[in-house]
Parts: structure tokens; C-alpha cells; sequence
């Protein structure tokens, strides 16, 4: 059994079918990078996995447990977070605050307790700043602590939501296409990141990209779609070569 | 400049941000207290005015200032706890339970209206509070058995355990009380996971929910928090204003209030109570002003010799006088607020404090954002 599977999944918009019939399996501890041209369903996918889009057919399970039918809110609490290709960070909010939000699926507090800020929310909201404050130190977000959002360069943000996903203590963790608007740099030190996420964390990857030299630095596997249709499946070599997935790129 | 040395964690929690803050708002506590000795039985009344809007500006500011969404209706949430309270009373439940009962039917009717807000945002949002309001306000006027409609209802002073609220000044410190006590519960959730699940909604809904925020279960809270503060807020306004009317809870009185939070700054509890000082002090302000600048400018005109002037304030005074010039003032210190600063009174506030704590080296840009990248699609 492996640790997340999609059988069969698709979704139609209309007559448009964005993602129509993927299946790819995601074992523990790897990272597991989707490919393909603009609009081949990559972030649909995503947006399917964190159960924002209803699919039309298929199936999801992620640890045992079917998901496809699970309220969008409790997919954090199960353990997978994402992040998103066009930054959705809380803006007009401090980098902490938005990390501690990320802890809301581990949120024990009742309303009255909070409303008199108990001791015992007290207790919680400072076990939940240590857990960030590992986030912050893992990904050096320490200057930036206390600048509200808008404040922050476009390569702060990103990493911030990175750092915003692992605070909710995934297993499996979804990144739309971590390094768009990267420099090089920034995205070599992503790259670092990501294999440290999946080594030292333990915490399996689920990624869209389109930079190849960041696919085939960190990926394990690569899953290659065109129009919502998978196209071929290998080690980021193999599906480089694949014939389909040149065609797909360079057209012919 | 003041750098605040962290150690602890504990310090980003406090409730105030280190001994320097707690000791400026230790001095404008004892301000407060002091002022109605010092004050004629005039403004204490008008200061009371502060409060009780206070608390309706912080109700609002939840909702709008940091769960993002808009109501045109607070008013009917105000009126609906005016009435319950006074009827009650009326019939003779004591002054705690009355107004522990209006909170909680208050708080049922912004469940009720939160409803749609789960489905609806933005402008489509506003009409249906809107719709909401129009529509308590009918109940008011015809639901004569309870609010006596047009005829009116009159409320006495408060009586609380026995003791009596019955003049301005008492009745000023049972008004602060309650403010006081909204604002420490507001800003207990403020800081707690409640009150940024609210910031994370206003700000990006997708990812609030990608977190694991139940959306429709936190919109529905806020709208049930606002209406309960406001609930209460209705419960002394019902002493305060001394005769109920269903013509007081009109849609003005919602634009008012929304006002009240845009004036005073969005996103922040200052702002609340900055543009309830506002709102609640422009009114006796422009009758101050109608009276004495006439009189002002013909004492000129006579130091001076110059008759210009004297016509002048005539002119002004006249101009004070007429019908609906309070609300167009209302509404050009809107216009500019929103054209000139967009955080409001909190926002100007801000840099007054930047300027004197970084003397002499305060620059004007400090407050310039920088243009950012666009976002190209949105998911909604």
C-alpha cells in the first residue's frame, strides 16, 4: 500500500476535461515532481488533492484513508499542506502571526477560553510559537519575524509559505511550483531545502515545477502531463528522454 | 527609539507590549477615570456617547476590520438589543439578566444573518445585511405589543443589584466599565487562534481553509461576536438615548458606524475607539462651531473695523444651520480619509508616535509600500 495514491482521477469543467483519468502512487519519503506545458492540469491536481475543486471521477487515498470526500478544512489535520503557485500568504498580517495560524489544525482552545485568554491557551499559544520558531529556524526566517507580509520581497514570501506548510506538521506536503519567480540562487538554496524537508524531516513531497534543473536535483520520481492526461512516469532522465514529453514541449 | 529586548516568548503574548506601554495606558486609564470631575454635566454626557459607540465600533471593527466582511445592518443589532433590554426591564427583570438575555438574542439574529455571509461576500454581502436591517426596523414599528412602535418606549435609568445609575456621571462609569471590558475580550481573541483565523479569512480564504479553518464555522462566530457586543452596546444605548423609537435604527445609523471604523482605521481596536471619538464628538462639535464663529468674526469685524468678516461668520453660521450639513460633513471627512489615509485616524496616529520616537531622523517615506508584483489568477 503506498502512502498516497490517486486512482483514476479526473475533473471536467464544462466540456473542458483539465484532468481526465491520472493515476500516480506517492511512496513514503520521496519526492514526487509533476511535470507538463502550461494548462496540462498540474495545479488542478493540487487544488483536487486539498479537496478545493470537487472531482468528477477517482478516487484519493492518502495513508490508508480514502479522502476524496473530505471537508477541505480537516485535509491539514490529516497531515498535508500546500503551498500555492501565486503566493496566498495573509498580507496584512505579521510573518509570525501567519505561521501560527498554520497551526490552527492543532488548535485545542474553546472560544470562552480564549475569550478570557485562559492560562491553558496561554500554555497552547506558547507551544505553538516553539513549534514555528523551528520553521523560522530551519528556513532562516529570523529577521523577518515581525514585518507584515506586504512589507516582504517576493523571495521572503515564498520561503514564508513554505515555512507557513511545515508549521502544520505535514506528512505530505504539496508545493505549486516553489521556485516561480526565483532567482537562481534563491532556487538552489529551494533545492537544499527540499532535500532537507524529505531527509531530515521525513516529510514526502509532492511538487509542480517547471524549472528541470530544480526537477532533476531534487526529484525522485517525475510524473509528465499533457492536456490532464499523463504522458509518462520515471526518474527525471528517463522522463526527460521520453519521446511524448518532448513532443509535448516542443510540439510536432 | 525604543528597542524592545525579547528573552521570552511570554512577551509576544502580554496583553500590553512591555512596562513603558502598559504605563501609558496605566496614565490614560486614571485620565479617564478623573475626567468627570473635571468636566461639566454636558460633556460628561457626550464622553458616555464615546463609550457606548466604542463598543459598537468594536463590534464592527471584527466583522469588517478583521474578518473582511461588510454589514449595512449593525444598526437593527443595535436596536434589536435596545428593545429586548428595555422590554424586559419593563417587565421587571433586573438589570443582569436583562442584559445577559438581549446579548443572547442579539447573538441568535447574527447567527441567523451570518448565514447567507457564507455564501455571499463584498457588496452582495452589504445588501443582504441591508435587507436585514430594512426588514427589523418594519418589526419595530409594527410589533406594537412589544416595542409600542411609532407611540415610542421610554427606558429608565439603570438600577444595578440595588444600586442606582441615575445620574450623568454614574452612568459614565458603567458605560467605561463595559467598554473596558469589550475591548480586554476583544483583544484576548485578537491574540488567540480565534482572532487569527479571522485576519487569516479577511486576507486570503483559500489559504485559511488549506490550514484547516472551518470557514463557515468562524464567519458565523465573528458575525455572532459583533452582534453581541453590539447587543450590548444597544442595552445601554437604551438608557442613554431614554425613549426608543423605531426611526432611530435606519440605515444612517449603520453608515455611521461603518464609517466610524473606516475613520478610525481598519484592522485595528485603536481605530475603534479613535473613530468613536469621532463619530460620537463631530456632531456637538459643528453645534459649538455654528454658534461661535459668528460670534467670533463680528467681535473681529469690530477690533478691526472690517465688516467682511462679520458678514462672513454670518454666512458660515447660516451655512451650520442648515438641514443636512452634518452629514455631508460626515461624508467629505469620509471621501478624504479613504483619499488621503487609508488606515485612518490609527494610521496618522502611527506616524505621529514614528515621529517623535525616531527624532529627528523621521522620514515620509517610511510609510510608502512599494509596488508589488500583480497576482495573475486568483482562486476563488
Amino acid at each position: 500500500m503506498s502512502f498516497f495514491t490517486a486512482d483514476n482521477l479526473a475533473i471536467h469543467f464544462g466540456g473542458i476535461k483539465a484532468v481526465d483519468g491520472v493515476s500516480f502512487e506517492v511512496n513514503k519519503g520521496e519526492v514526487f515532481t509533476i511535470i507538463g506545458p502550461n494548462g496540462a492540469g498540474k495545479t488542478t491536481i493540487f487544488n483536487l488533492v486539498s479537496r478545493i475543486y470537487e472531482p468528477t471521477a477517482g478516487r484519493l487515498t492518502f495513508d490508508g484513508m480514502d479522502i476524496t470526500n473530505v471537508a477541505p478544512h480537516r485535509i491539514a489535520a490529516l497531515g498535508i499542506a500546500r503551498t500555492f503557485q501565486n503566493i496566498e500568504l495573509f498580507e496584512h498580517a505579521t510573518l509570525l502571526q501567519n505561521l501560527l495560524l498554520a497551526r490552527h489544525a492543532h488548535k485545542k482552545s474553546g472560544f470562552f477560553a480564549e475569550l478570557l485568554f485562559l492560562p491553558s491557551v496561554q500554555r497552547m499559544e506558547l507551544e505553538h510559537r516553539e513549534a514555528v520558531e523551528k520553521a523560522i529556524d530551519f528556513l532562516d526566517l529570523q529577521q523577518y519575524r515581525d514585518s507584515f507580509i506586504v512589507n516582504l520581497p517576493y523571495g521572503v514570501r515564498k520561503v514564508t509559505e513554505l515555512a507557513r506548510a511545515l508549521c502544520t506538521d505535514p506528512r505530505l506536503l504539496l508545493l505549486d511550483e516553489p521556485s516561480s519567480g526565483l532567482n537562481v540562487e534563491e532556487t538552489e538554496d529551494m533545492a537544499f531545502w527540499i532535500q532537507d524537508i524529505r531527509d531530515l524531516l521525513g516529510i514526502t513531497v509532492l511538487m509542480v515545477e517547471h524549472d528541470m534543473s530544480l526537477v532533476s536535483a531534487v526529484s525522485d520520481r517525475v510524473l509528465a502531463l499533457n492536456y490532464g492526461r499523463p504522458i509518462a512516469l520515471g526518474t527525471p532522465g528517463e522522463v526527460q528522454a521520453h519521446p511524448e514529453v518532448i513532443r509535448a514541449y516542443l510540439g510536432g | 527609539m525604543r528597542f524592545i529586548f525579547k528573552t521570552s516568548y511570554v512577551q509576544d503574548i502580554r496583553l500590553f507590549r512591555d512596562q513603558v506601554d502598559a504605563s501609558w495606558y496605566g496614565l490614560l486609564a486614571v485620565a479617564v477615570l478623573a475626567l468627570p470631575f473635571v468636566m461639566s454635566e454636558y460633556y460628561i454626557g457626550e464622553s458616555t456617547w464615546v463609550f457606548i459607540y466604542g463598543i459598537c465600533g468594536v463590534s464592527l471593527m471584527v466583522l469588517v476590520g478583521y474578518t473582511g466582511l461588510v454589514s449595512l445592518g449593525h444598526a437593527a443589532f443595535l436596536g434589536i438589543g435596545a428593545y429586548a433590554h428595555a422590554f424586559f426591564l419593563k417587565h421587571g427583570m433586573p438589570w443582569i439578566p436583562s442584559v445577559v438575555l438581549a446579548v443572547m438574542i442579539t447573538t441568535a439574529s447574527g447567527i441567523v444573518v451570518g448565514l447567507p455571509a457564507l455564501r455571499m461576500t463584498g457588496i452582495y454581502l452589504a445588501i443582504a445585511t441591508l435587507a436585514f436591517s430594512v426588514i427589523i426596523q418594519e418589526v419595530f414599528s409594527r410589533w406594537e405589543s412589544v416595542t409600542h412602535g411609532f407611540a415610542g418606549m421610554p427606558v429608565e435609568k439603570p438600577t444595578i443589584l440595588g444600586v442606582a445609575f441615575d445620574d450623568e456621571r454614574s452612568f459614565y462609569y458603567l458605560c467605561l466599565f463595559f467598554l473596558a471590558l469589550t475591548l480586554w475580550l476583544t483583544r484576548n481573541l485578537l491574540r488567540a487562534p480565534t482572532g487569527r483565523a479571522w485576519i487569516a479569512i479577511r486576507d486570503s480564504e483559500i489559504a485559511a481553509q488549506s490550514m484547516g479553518v472551518n470557514l463557515a464555522i468562524y464567519k458565523s462566530m465573528a458575525f455572532a461576536y459583533s452582534a453581541a457586543l453590539m447587543g450590548l452596546a444597544g442595552a445601554l444605548f437604551a438608557h442613554k438615548i431614554a425613549y426608543l423609537a423605531p426611526d432611530i435604527f435606519t440605515i444612517l445609523l449603520s453608515i455611521q458606524f461603518l464609517l466610524l471604523v473606516i475613520v478610525g482605521g481598519l484592522g485595528s481596536l485603536h481605530g475603534a475607539i479613535f473613530g468613536a471619538i469621532f463619530v460620537a464628538l463631530l456632531p456637538p462639535a459643528i453645534a459649538i462651531l455654528r454658534d461661535s464663529i459668528p460670534a467670533s468674526m463680528a467681535d473681529a469685524a469690530q477690533a478691526t473695523g472690517v465688516g467682511a468678516f462679520g458678514v462672513l461668520g454670518e454666512a458660515i453660521g447660516n451655512f451650520l444651520k442648515k438641514p443636512g450639513v452634518e452629514a455631508g460633513i460626515f461624508g467629505l471627512i469620509l471621501v478624504l480619509v479613504i483619499l488621503l489615509e487609508p488606515l485612518g485616524m490609527y494610521g496618522r496616529w502611527l506616524k505621529i508616535k514614528l515621529f517623535f520616537s525616531t527624532f529627528p531622523m523621521y522620514k515620509a517615506s517610511t510609510f510608502k509600500r512599494q509596488k508589488t508584483y500583480m497576482r495573475s489568477e486568483r482562486l476563488r
